[in-house]
């Protein structure tokens, strides 16, 4: 019984320890941020390799999930004689959530995986311990960069994954199946607030950017140095953010659209 | 009968084995680098114990020993990667604060350090891993840059490869590029982990002879961690070996090799048991086997 008090307990140090430690490493992210101003060139680079590189997969979810959104819809709201409102159905599925918790678990696949694995074999490489011994902090030169990139690019994604649905949703919805085109972009335009529905789904790609960047940056950047670390980082960078975005957009949600 | 052993010679200098680990940083030595009782282990190992050892300017030193004795743990306390445990470390006079951001990355700008591999940027070409301390550290012109880069490319053998990806260079090329990069700013020292692992003959008989060279073009002060015995009597100044965390052996390589401590001498003629035994720690055989009573 001593033996799993004390397991139990070494357990929640050792956890709070991990948390402690990104906690300071995240910290030490925003810190350095503002210093990627000074050599923009390093963030716009990391936006074309994380954020461009990323389109076609977006793009193309973005499609797929209006087609289907758009036919389920139609299934459903025609029971109840409320067709028309197929395109407002689909818009604010996409806007408030669909769009940016599939972007994120997207990002998190395509991107942090990528991040992960390139911060950790530059680890494993020595090139961070390079830079470090060149007098060149890597915290400033490689992980604030990428870590900003993530940030401007989530919300890019988002939009482009909810615009590709809502054209996808009017292909289906309109040109397949003859609703109105009047009354599929009017009750859009009608039923979706700027603030509150596109407003909050910026917001939503924002924080997942922060918090999906952040955790495929630091679990690449303590990966153990190693060809098995390194693949065992990559998979946790996946575990880990899929499982932070979908419970961060609970608490998001019922914080922002709690009140009708 | 050998310096060493009937004294401490320390960076050239013979001193009493009556004073404690050679009791360096001595009034007048010309000691760039001095490692003062220097205590170092990762968890509960013990790396290096009550460590003392003296680097003197413009010379050529090794630091020699088997693998896992602490010789690269060395370097990473010279360069502030890691911090001792007890002892300090002194460069130029100036203890290392590795609790000082700022003024440990100025003190890392006046050194230049090899790794055992290169380390080099494998998103950039040769010249412009050679070019990145430079673009970090100075506001040279774009024409300043592509000259010095060429001179120091030149200097090991590479200018034509310049436009060359790290993919398309072989490993005793990257050794080499990586050595350019080391040079780039200057520094005052150039450590070298393990410089010639992993070299073919012509390579490594290069990398020796530019390690050599460059010491002797630049005046820098250089510090090679190597288990190669032959390449590192054949071009430094004074050597060290270093064996279970503490300093067994130290001189100039003829006093080395005439030594008499059998630690010394086993490591020296590469001899496969000695002081330094052949099997790891073990229970008996039979024990182990299940025989016997």
């Amino acid at each position: 019984m001593s033996e799993f008090v004390a397991g139990l307990g070494r357990w929640a140090l050792a956890t709070l320890a991990t948390l402690g430690h990104a906690a300071a490493f995240f910290v030490d992210l925003v810190r350095n941020s503002p210093q990627t101003l000074r050599r923009p060139y390093l963030t716009t680079a990391q936006v074309h390799a994380i954020g461009n590189r990323s389109l076609i997969i977006i793009a193309a979810s973005g499609g797929t999930v209006g087609l289907v959104l758009a036919l389920q819809g139609y299934i459903t709201l025609s029971r109840y004689g409320a067709a028309e409102s197929l395109g407002l159905l689909v818009a604010l599925a996409l806007v408030r959530e669909m769009g940016p918790v599939i972007t994120a678990l997207l990002y998190a696949g395509r991107a942090g995986t990528s991040l992960t694995a390139e911060i950790g074999l530059m680890k494993a490489g020595e090139q961070l311990a390079a830079m470090e011994m060149m007098a060149v902090d890597p915290r400033v030169r490689v992980l604030a960069p990428r870590f900003v990139a993530g940030i401007i690019s989530m919300p890019l994604l988002g939009a482009i994954f909810s615009a590709v649905g809502v054209i996808a949703a009017y292909v289906v919805g309109v040109l397949m199946i003859g609703i109105d085109s009047g009354a599929f972009w009017s009750q859009m335009q009608d039923g979706v607030d700027v603030f509150k529905d596109l407003g909050n789904g910026v917001v939503k790609t924002i924080v997942f950017g922060v918090a999906t960047t952040f955790i495929a940056l630091y679990i690449g950047y303590e990966s153990e140095a190693t060809p098995e670390g390194v693949a065992q980082a990559t998979t946790q960078t996946v575990v880990v953010s899929s499982l932070s975005v979908l419970s961060l957009d609970f608490v998001l949600t019922a914080l922002m659209f709690s009140t009708p | 009968m050998s310096g060493w052993s009937s004294g401490r010679v320390i960076g050239g200098k013979e001193i009493s084995l009556a004073q404690p680990h050679g009791s360096i940083g001595a009034a007048g030595s010309d000691a760039l680098v001095s490692i003062q009782a220097v205590t170092f282990g990762y968890d509960s190992r013990a790396v290096l114990s009550n460590v003392s050892l003296e680097f003197d300017r413009g010379k050529v030193i090794a630091i020699m020993g088997s693998s896992g004795c602490g010789k690269t743990t060395l370097l990473r306390l010279i360069g502030g990667v890691i911090t001792p445990q007890a002892g300090r470390i002194l460069f130029s006079g100036a203890p290392i604060d590795t609790s000082d951001r700022a003024a440990l990355y100025a003190l890392r700008r006046r050194m230049g350090m090899l790794f055992q591999f290169g380390a080099l940027f494998t998103d950039l070409s040769v010249f412009e891993n050679v070019a990145y301390p430079l673009r970090e550290h100075t506001k040279l012109s774009e024409q300043m840059i592509h000259d010095i880069v060429l001179m120091k490319l030149d200097a090991v053998g590479l200018r034509g490869a310049a436009t060359l990806r790290i993919a398309e260079v072989s490993g005793g090329m990257s050794r080499r590029v990586a050595l350019a990069r080391a040079i780039a700013l200057d520094p005052e020292i150039i450590m070298y982990d393990e410089p010639f692992a992993g070299l073919d003959p012509i390579s490594l008989g290069i990398t020796a002879n530019l390690i050599r060279r460059l010491n002797d073009a630049t005046g820098a002060t250089s510090l090679i961690v190597s288990h190669d015995v032959e390449e590192c009597f054949r071009i430094c100044d004074f050597a060290y070996l270093v064996s279970g965390g503490r300093v067994v052996g130290r001189g100039t390589p003829q006093q080395l090799q005439a030594a008499e401590d059998p630690e010394v001498r086993q490591f020296i003629r590469g001899e496969p048991d000695g002081p330094v035994r052949f099997h790891y720690p073990a229970v008996p055989i039979a024990q182990d086997m299940g025989v016997g009573a």
